[in-house]
């Protein structure tokens, strides 16, 4: 019977039903990160700081990309979660694993208290208190200077070798491998999350969120549950961030971070999945080479660029290939 | 038997301006009801407090004899109750066949799964696809809503509403905006609804009040001018009045 139905099914019910199932090119990223090791051995700290901001990223594109809450105090979570690991590696903890999991779900409390009070509000009022969010919480990192050592950074952490077999090399290869690992558990809950029900139905928040209301979806609490995993995502990006350098500095908590990871994230297609993967490697070696070549201005390449996709390719990179990919087809 | 759908000395006022005063009002079980009055009466209103969109200022409103005036909108939705948009309020970036699902799925109760994937509950995407076939929206399943004409989107609206099951269904304008010749299938949908459910039209277009509605109240100004039968409605020299303009303004 069943049988009879599918050989009998449309074509826009046989594309729902496939939505979730991997496609050979979702394999990319992990081919382009896996032949990244072996390519360039000396760039692995760089590689590490990009898979650790594509993490940071994907979270992002959860919240803005798929429930459409604009932030601009992101770094928040990531910071809290830098800190929680920072604190319990200082403080004899150094187990990283589980590390991970508690700066996770700090941050995803943190998350989930924050957005109780603030996802009452749209647009540029949530938009504010985002950012007043992320402020409050790194003055408060650095007024408690003896805890967190305020300006001068969280010193004298002790990470242990994960799984106590693979110890923190000086060539930061463990450190790579490690922030892979952890980027792909990331992206698989991702992944997960935004194909399930529960993921439509934040589309559908974003795409008319009155309608939402009026099919009987509690958008309040979908928001606020995405905010909460979405942070705690961040958390362990900023965990990672804190265990790999054995080091978490204020600017964890700061506004150019949430603001870097948005442009991160716009370069590279927002509400895609896997914006996050092409526009933080192109952000950071772009930094990486703009700032060699120009020290001081390299700022202003980044901007120009922004404008450039702003205006001319609005959706990103990935934006622009779906364009390009769909003129092709239509030609044919 | 208690109504579908009832208010009682339902206000609502925005400052010194009351745009609804007093209303009671019965839609009982099954009814064809329609509600009109000039522009401004607070027709979309009164569909706003209903839902729950707005929160009256005094007064009770009862679905099947509940008090859900303290509801909010997700909870009324799930007693049964649905209404359409006067102005198109759909998921445009999504398909067709999406925008029905979502609103299956928050039906079913499985839009709050986070884990299994949304492909797999093939009994939401083939109830969806089966509503839309009825509607004749199937060729159209896997285009984007915001591809279609504006007419097509008038029956997607139809169809998120009718995937809610309702018990008592609200269509705000349903031929709004939609040439004369396509408001025909509209209409037709309207006609061969389950006789259960109890329909609220709200309606500018009097050919289309008086062929589908067999109980009319009129609106004016936020109160309740006159309750009847269609011939009454007709008939009655004081909507005449409203709607060829006669009256001195208050």
């Amino acid at each position: 019977m069943s049988d009879a139905l599918a050989g009998r099914a449309a074509p826009a019910v046989e594309a729902l039903l496939r939505g979730h199932r991997l496609r050979p090119w979702e394999a990319l990223p992990w081919l382009a990160a896996a032949a990244a090791f072996f390519a360039f051995p000396d760039y692995l700290a760089l590689g590490s700081q990009i898979l650790i901001n594509i993490l940071f990223a994907l979270s992002l594109d959860l919240i803005l990309g798929y429930a459409g809450i604009v932030t601009l105090g992101h770094a928040a979570f990531f910071g809290v979660g830098a800190y929680t690991a920072g604190l319990l590696a200082a403080h004899g903890w150094g187990e990283p694993l589980s590390g991970l999991v508690i700066a996770g779900l700090v941050a995803g409390l943190v998350g989930l208290v924050s957005g109780a009070i603030i996802l009452r509000t749209r647009g540029l009022t949530l938009l504010m208190l985002t950012l007043v969010i992320a402020v409050m919480l790194q003055e408060a990192a650095n007024k408690a200077g003896s805890i967190t050592g305020g300006a001068d950074g969280l010193q004298s952490m002790q990470v242990a070798p994960v799984l106590d077999l693979f110890r923190f090399d000086l060539y930061g290869r463990t450190a790579y491998l490690y922030c892979l690992a952890l980027l792909f558990l990331g992206w698989l809950a991702a992944r997960r999350i935004v194909h399930s029900p529960f993921g439509r139905s934040l589309t559908g928040i974003r795409e008319n969120e009155a309608r939402m209301h009026a099919i009987g979806s509690p958008v309040f609490r979908r928001r606020l549950t995405i905010y909460a995993i979405a942070a705690a995502l961040a958390g362990v990006a900023g965990a990672l961030l804190a265990q790999t350098t054995q080091f978490v500095a204020l600017e964890v908590l700061s506004f150019e971070r949430s603001g870097a990871v948005l442009i991160m994230l716009i370069l590279g297609g927002v509400g895609r999945l896997y914006g996050a993967f092409i526009g933080v490697p192109l952000y950071m070696i772009l930094q990486d080479r703009f700032a060699q070549a120009d020290p001081v201005y390299w700022d202003f390449w980044i901007g120009l660029l922004l404008i450039i996709v702003v205006v001319f390719a609005r959706g990103g990179v990935l934006g622009l290939a779906e364009r390009i990919a769909r003129r092709l087809s239509g030609r044919r | 038997m208690s109504a579908a759908l009832e208010t009682q000395g339902l206000c609502k006022s925005f400052g010194a301006l009351a745009v609804a005063s007093d209303i009671e009002f019965r839609l009982e079980q099954g009814a064809r009801h329609a509600l009109i009055g000039p522009n401004g009466a607070g027709k979309t209103t009164f569909v706003n407090l209903v839902t729950g969109v707005l929160t009256p200022s005094a007064g009770r409103i009862l679905l099947d004899g509940d008090d859900v005036t303290a509801l909010p909108q997700a909870q009324r939705v799930k007693r049964g109750l649905a209404r359409t948009f006067q102005i198109n309020t759909l998921f445009r970036g999504l398909s067709v066949l999406e925008n029905v699902c979502l609103a299956i799925g928050e039906r079913l109760g499985v839009a709050g799964d986070l884990y299994r994937p949304a492909g797999s509950r093939r009994d939401v995407v083939d109830e969806a696809y089966a509503a839309l076939e009825r509607l004749g929206l199937a060729g159209d399943a896997k285009r984007l809503v915001r591809e279609l004409s504006y007419g097509r989107q008038r029956l997607v609206e139809l169809a998120v509403a009718l995937g809610l099951k309702p018990q008592v269904l609200l269509l705000d304008e349903p031929a709004a905006g939609v040439p004369s010749s396509e408001s025909g299938i509209i209409v037709d949908i309207i006609e061969s609804l389950p006789a259960e459910i109890a329909l609220l039209i709200i309606e500018h277009d009097m050919d289309l009040v008086f062929r589908l509605a067999r109980r009319i109240t009129v609106l004016v100004q936020g109160a309740v001018l006159v309750e009847g039968a269609p011939q009454e409605i007709a008939a009655d020299p004081r909507v005449r009045e409203v709607y060829l303009g006669e009256r001195e303004p208050a």
